[in-house]
């Protein structure tokens, strides 16, 4: 078989094998409903809470402050809608960044045409938000402040700890979408003042269509699906069990061992890192040089364009990904990269490899070998580069 | 895969891609900031279009698309590189994905464009290029002043 390298785990991750086998047995032999009363239910609802008491015990939070959603979209969702809904006679002003995930962005912006109004914060050239300017945006009507945990593109960790002092301080939900820190970073909701978190299990090396939401005990928001009396009246539908029992082992598994998983990624980002810069120049690398996810990588390559890179890597069995316009079908790049102020021109270039626990030092080495052949070519291509190169314009 | 075979074989190996020194005439269409730039080079003697190189920042399509455009206009008349419509070159390469459509409309122009610089370098008129628009394709189609 062709070799086939994965570099694109903050898109997605393959499940692992211990996660798969915990699973397997409840699409059938266990396939009751929670809710039944005889033992075949019984047997899912016994699962379903011990994936809860999982997800809790990584959170340092309480068993009964976890529910257990179809996803990172779908949390974010209840979060800033709930939220909001239920808040809308005490403020309707919600505080939340610029590169935010869609799935906040375009709630934000739902919001926004019900009456709501929302602060959308700026971040510094390497995605940063400034404490001061969160500060200076709080009103008497801020009812919620939501800013992510990680950047799934660039890769930059947020002040969560502070942001939470600030959001506490003013007496502020604050509301953190931590998908893509979910299985990097030490995450404690107590002692970070998060109220409201968002995660999903297919991140993690955990299955497709799972999440759950933190929800701190006491804080009322309004309920997002209504309908039966599941996560205990407050997010109806009969449990994805597979799905949950798969999110809590997942979970479990990623904390294990965490520094030392850790210490491996970063050791082959920073190898990947070192290698593109030593061997190309006009490049740009996005993010925060250490305040950065350990398996983030994200240049611009200067004079060339993202979906050629990704096509041409594709070609060798590499598998990547582009905030470039023509990955998107828009006309636009990446928010998050004309947020931290990339021109255009230079966001199209860009090109993110995530790294995983399956990826070798080995690949790389490959990766870097074809990723230098490929931009070469490329540019070789483009005007923009013989124009550089000659200096005619 | 979004893209047809014929795509992709072009963009693994495009066709006439580099400068030409002495070329008659030049055009370059679209920006960098919508993410495609296209710079045609013609070398026409006799009203034929004895050679042709391309240089092209862009997508996947965008690179296919000027390399079959080049392919497609070697060796051919003045009249008939100028007949030439992005239609063709959609054809050409077994279908392009409607949001990849505006590619083939670049080479399209750029063509174009390198035509009329060579109409005005030559002093020769060419036949329907006085009205052509180069700015049809609103947001892709800026024609750069070279």
């Amino acid at each position: 078989m062709r070799k086939y390298i994965y570099m694109d785990n903050a898109a997605t991750t393959k499940v692992r094998k211990e996660v798969l086998d915990e699973m397997l047995p409840y699409f059938s032999d266990n396939y009751g409903n929670p809710s039944s009363i005889y033992e075949l239910g019984s047997t899912s609802r016994v699962a379903v809470e011990k994936a809860r008491e999982q997800v809790a015990k990584v959170l340092n939070a309480e068993k009964n402050e976890i529910f257990f959603t179809a996803g990172g979209s779908e949390s974010d969702n209840w979060a800033i809608k709930g939220v909001a809904l239920r808040n809308k006679e005490k403020g309707n002003h919600i505080i939340t960044s610029k590169i935010e995930h869609h799935a906040v962005l375009h709630t934000c912006q739902y919001l926004e045409k019900h009456g709501f109004e929302v602060t959308y914060l700026d971040v510094d050239e390497y995605g940063l938000i400034d404490l001061e300017e969160l500060k200076a945006a709080i009103t008497d009507n801020t009812i919620l402040i939501t800013i992510m945990y990680a950047n799934n593109e660039i890769g930059t960790i947020q002040p969560i700890e502070e942001i939470g002092k600030i959001a506490k301080e003013n007496n502020i939900i604050f509301h953190t979408d931590a998908v893509q820190a979910i299985g990097s970073i030490k995450i404690d909701v107590k002692a970070m003042n998060i109220d409201l978190l968002s995660l999903s299990a297919h991140k993690i090396y955990g299955p497709k269509g799972v999440g759950a939401l933190y929800i701190k005990k006491g804080l009322r928001l309004d309920n997002l699906i209504e309908g039966g009396a599941q996560e205990r009246n407050r997010r109806a539908g009969t449990e994805n069990v597979q799905g949950i029992v798969g999110l809590g082992k997942a979970i479990e598994l990623a904390y294990e061992n965490l520094d030392e998983k850790n210490e491996k990624i970063i050791y082959l980002r920073d190898r990947l890192m070192n290698k593109i810069e030593e061997n190309l120049d006009y490049i740009r690398l996005n993010g925060h040089r250490t305040k950065r996810l350990p398996g983030n990588v994200n240049y611009s390559f200067e004079f060339i364009e993202g979906e050629s890179i990704l096509l041409s890597l594709d070609m060798e069995g590499i598998a990547a990904s582009s905030g470039s316009a023509c990955t998107s079908g828009s006309l636009d790049p990446s928010h998050v990269l004309l947020a931290i102020g990339l021109p255009h021109g230079i966001a199209h270039g860009s090109l993110r490899l995530s790294l995983g626990i399956y990826n070798t030092e080995e690949e790389v080495d490959y990766v870097v070998g074809k990723l230098v052949e490929i931009v070469d070519r490329l540019r070789n291509m483009s005007p923009l580069f013989n124009e550089r190169k000659t200096g005619v314009k | 895969m979004m893209y047809s075979e014929k795509v992709m074989e072009h963009f693994k190996n495009p066709r006439n891609v580099g400068e030409l020194e002495d070329a008659s005439g030049v055009g370059q269409v679209g920006n960098a900031k919508c993410g495609d730039i296209m710079k045609m080079f013609l070398k026409i003697e006799d009203g034929i279009i004895e050679d042709v190189k391309f240089q092209t920042f862009g997508c996947g399509s965008a690179i296919a698309s000027s390399s079959i455009a080049t392919e497609l206009i070697k060796g051919k008349t003045v009249d008939e590189a100028m007949s030439l419509t992005n239609r063709a070159v959609v054809e050409a390469l077994d279908g392009l994905p409607p949001v990849k459509v505006h590619c083939s409309v670049l080479a399209e122009q750029a063509i174009k464009a390198a035509l009329l610089d060579y109409s005005k370098k030559s002093g020769i008129k060419i036949e329907g290029l006085d009205d052509f628009d180069f700015e049809e394709d609103d947001h892709h189609g800026e024609l750069e002043n070279y």
